[in-house]
């Protein structure tokens, strides 16, 4: 605060240097105190709500057979990359007007049917003959399916596309263009808030709505409910365990698919080793809303975002890990399971 | 965290089984085969920096070619060594301590040239500084490697622990660097007020630490100095910081891959269109390619990378003639630091056929440390009391239509006198 101070005192003498001796960089404005906090809230509330689309993949996956799925960040990296491939392939970068937009919708479609179907064969072939094993093998086969995704994702930069720079360095970072703009789609004073901004917002908040109430109000979601409770029971009321536990790999990696699309156009950037701070975010969001809790992990990824972006503001940037951390043991001492978890259950 | 250890043990298992994999060192020399030198270079060819090594491990071996394989009685052999591990996609520094360690066993060795990176160097060069073995340089530019007072307290001593030094190398430090950046920024961009970032490593700090140094004398006020987070999705709330500060210049001390290119794609989508200026660790296509054609479009705000030296194509004399020459071998203008390693490995030979008994470590190491004035592709320099180069040439250079594109000369001497 005290910083937000000495900066808005320091704007009259700003103001006068940058009109006679930089007459080329005046474009952009100096924000004043409120307008940086504004500023730090919308980007914050922006990389929350995609951390928080990749936490529910964790939450869902947890609540229905108690795996944390250490795959999940991974198979959003190879999302990206399958998105950075369309990308080329169909060639919808610079596709304006309303042959980008459906370019879009169909490019967020087609990542997160991707996703959910590599989840899905991955439950099917990594955790579903290890389902009556224990809990810490069911573990260690996540871990070894993060492997094998990072170790694809490597391969797949080096295929000689001109997206992925002719393949000569696979493990560069790649660019992702800019289907949706970073320009303004309005500005409060001299507030941004960017075209991507409002695309996190369109995406996110559908989709949000769309499984609370496919969790709710469907025959599949009272079934995931079940299964989530008592597998045991569920079964024995008739319900397909197995079919509904693919279901849900299926929608938590959808789920992913749509975030990951967001994510690459809103960051502009796609690397083999993405999907672990990817994965990382949203798994604290998720231990920190309560893991389980679909509405909490997207508490919880607003509430990293935030802190996120405030640390960075006002801290320093190298604080900014040890804070989140911080919070997370905090919130995990007084509150066990998280802000909304319900109860404390055995869990791995 | 169990991810962070299983990811620790894979990337042990890995460089186990490249050492396994890697021939072992040849055995004595038959009394038919005719003698024979080693050298060898170990730079990280896997990963981001692999386009530059490549044009690097080119120069040196046309470097070879150009003595026809053979000093005196002496076959020169050369083998390419990869310090970097897939899963770091950078240097590990398993993987250089083993090198050196190969190198020093390896009878014949009489030179090792490298590393790239300047954190990699700390872990080989008191290796082979026990082993006698001379080590060249053509690409770290840590300034406390070498110069007393310039790094920590006890650097560049730890590195020698034999007492005599090992180590030089042909390319201008980042002390050099940092403040030819920060001269530029004040009088070409005419700059009052930077907000300097680095990404905590040795090389990006180091240069920002001179930039810092180096700005008050030069007028500039520094408005922040941060590390950042090389691993962070983005930097948007660092840029809305660095927007409240009202800098007109971004300084970031870093590479490719501490990701220089995503802080100027978040500069530019957060709507900051101030000069953005990075050291040469950001010199390779790989930055090019990873920024994007929007950040780097000249309506987005400007973009300047300081170089410890000319690009190919300013490069004068001798060196427009390896460029010449490389164009003709492998049909593209070589990386900039194709002509380093070129460099490296020439003083190296040159050394070796100065030398009184050309497979003695010592003797090569003592000729080594004797070059003055040497006249090669970048000029006329000699190595001085630490292992520095004399030369100071450097360059600033901009991106134009996704290209590199020179914009002036900097830092002093010209390196091309005589």
């Amino acid at each position: 605060m005290l910083r937000a101070a000495a900066a808005a005192d320091q704007l009259a003498i700003l103001a006068l240097a940058r009109a006679d001796s930089l007459p080329a960089f005046a474009s952009d404005g100096v924000l004043s105190s409120s307008e940086v906090f504004s500023q730090q809230l919308v980007t914050g509330l922006s990389n929350g709500m995609i951390i928080a689309l990749i936490a529910i993949g964790y939450t869902m996956v947890y609540g229905i057979v108690e795996l944390i799925n250490f795959a999940h960040g991974d198979l959003c990296m190879l999302g990206a990359f399958f998105a950075l491939t369309a990308v080329g392939a169909f060639a919808l970068e610079g596709a304006g007007g309303a042959g980008g937009t459906a370019g879009l919708v169909a490019l967020l479609l087609a990542t997160a049917a991707f996703c959910g179907a590599l989840n899905w064969s991955i439950n099917r072939l990594a955790y579903r003959p290890l389902r009556s094993a224990s809990k810490l093998s069911l573990l260690v086969s996540a871990i070894g399916a993060s492997f094998v995704l990072v170790n694809l994702g490597l391969f797949w930069g080096g295929l000689p596309m001109e997206v992925f720079a002719g393949g000569t360095s696979a493990a560069a970072p790649k660019a992702f263009p800019a289907l949706v703009e970073p320009k303004p789609a309005f500005t409060v004073g001299d507030v941004i808030v960017s075209r991507p901004d409002v695309l996190v917002l369109a995406v996110t908040v559908p989709l949000m709505l769309a499984l609370t109430w496919l969790v709710r109000f469907t025959k599949l979601g009272k079934a995931m409910r079940a299964v989530a409770q008592n597998p045991t029971a569920a079964s024995l009321m008739g319900i397909d365990v197995e079919r509904v536990i693919g279901a849900t790999f299926f929608i938590g990696g959808a789920l992913g698919g749509f975030a990951t699309v967001v994510y690459s156009i809103y960051n502009q950037t796609v690397g083999f080793q993405m999907g672990y701070r990817m994965g990382m975010d949203a798994f604290i969001a998720a231990v920190l809303g309560g893991i389980g809790n679909l509405p909490g992990a997207v508490l919880g990824g607003l509430v990293i975002g935030v802190v996120r972006a405030m640390s960075d503001g006002y801290v320093e940037a190298r604080w900014t890990n040890a804070i989140v951390f911080g919070l997370l043991i905090l919130i995990l001492v007084f509150r066990p399971s998280g802000l909304l978890g319900a109860k404390l259950r055995e869990k791995v | 965290m169990l991810r962070k250890t299983a990811s620790a043990l894979a990337a042990c298992a890995i460089s186990a089984l490249l050492i396994a994999a890697a021939p072992s060192a040849p055995a004595a020399t038959g009394s038919a085969a005719p003698p024979s030198l080693t050298i060898v270079s170990s730079l990280p060819r896997t990963g981001s920096a692999n386009s530059q090594t490549t044009s690097i491990v080119n120069g040196i071996k046309m470097a070879i070619e150009e003595r026809g394989g053979k000093i005196g009685e002496f076959e020169i052999r050369y083998e390419d060594m990869d310090d970097a591990s897939p899963q770091k996609g950078n240097w590990d520094q398993n993987i250089e301590a083993a090198n050196a360690n190969k190198a020093a066993k390896d009878p014949t060795c009489v030179g090792y040239i490298g590393t790239y990176n300047s954190g990699a160097a700390k872990i080989a060069m008191p290796i082979l500084n026990k082993a006698g073995l001379v080590m060249v340089s053509p690409g770290n530019t840590y300034p406390g490697l070498t110069k007393p007072g310039a790094g920590e307290a006890n650097e560049p001593k730890i590195y020698r622990p034999s007492g005599t030094i090992s180590y030089f190398r042909v390319v201008p430090t980042d002390d050099i660097q940092g403040a030819v950046a920060c001269e530029f920024c004040a009088k070409d961009l005419g700059s009052k007020k930077a907000f300097i970032l680095h990404d905590r490593e040795l090389y990006g700090k180091g240069i920002a630490d001179v930039f810092k140094k180096s700005a008050p004398g030069m007028g500039i006020e520094v408005a922040g100095f941060e590390g950042i987070d090389p691993k962070a999705s983005n930097y948007r709330s660092l840029v809305t910081k660095i927007r409240s500060t009202g800098a007109d210049v971004v300084f970031y001390g870093g590479t490719t891959q501490t990701n220089a290119a995503q802080i100027l794609k978040d500069l530019r989508s957060g709507g900051c269109k101030v000069p953005f200026v990075t050291p040469d660790g950001t010199f390779e296509n790989a930055y090019i390619e990873a920024a994007g054609k929007d950040a780097m479009a000249p309506e987005s705000g400007s973009v300047y990378i300081t170089f410890g030296g000319l690009p190919s194509e300013q490069l004068t004399g001798r060196g427009a003639e390896f460029v010449e020459r490389y164009k003709k071998k492998h049909g593209e203008v070589p990386e900039a630091y194709a002509v380093y390693g070129y460099e490296a490995c020439k003083v190296l030979l040159d050394a070796i056929d100065r030398a009184a008994t050309k497979n003695d470590r010592a003797a090569v190491l003592a000729a080594v440390a004797a070059t003055k004035d040497f006249q090669g592709a970048l000029g006329t320099w000699s190595f001085d009391a630490n292992g520095d180069t004399t030369n100071r040439l450097m360059s600033i250079n901009t991106v134009k239509d996704g290209k590199f594109a020179f914009v002036k000369a900097a830092g002093g001497g010209t390196g091309q006198a005589k």
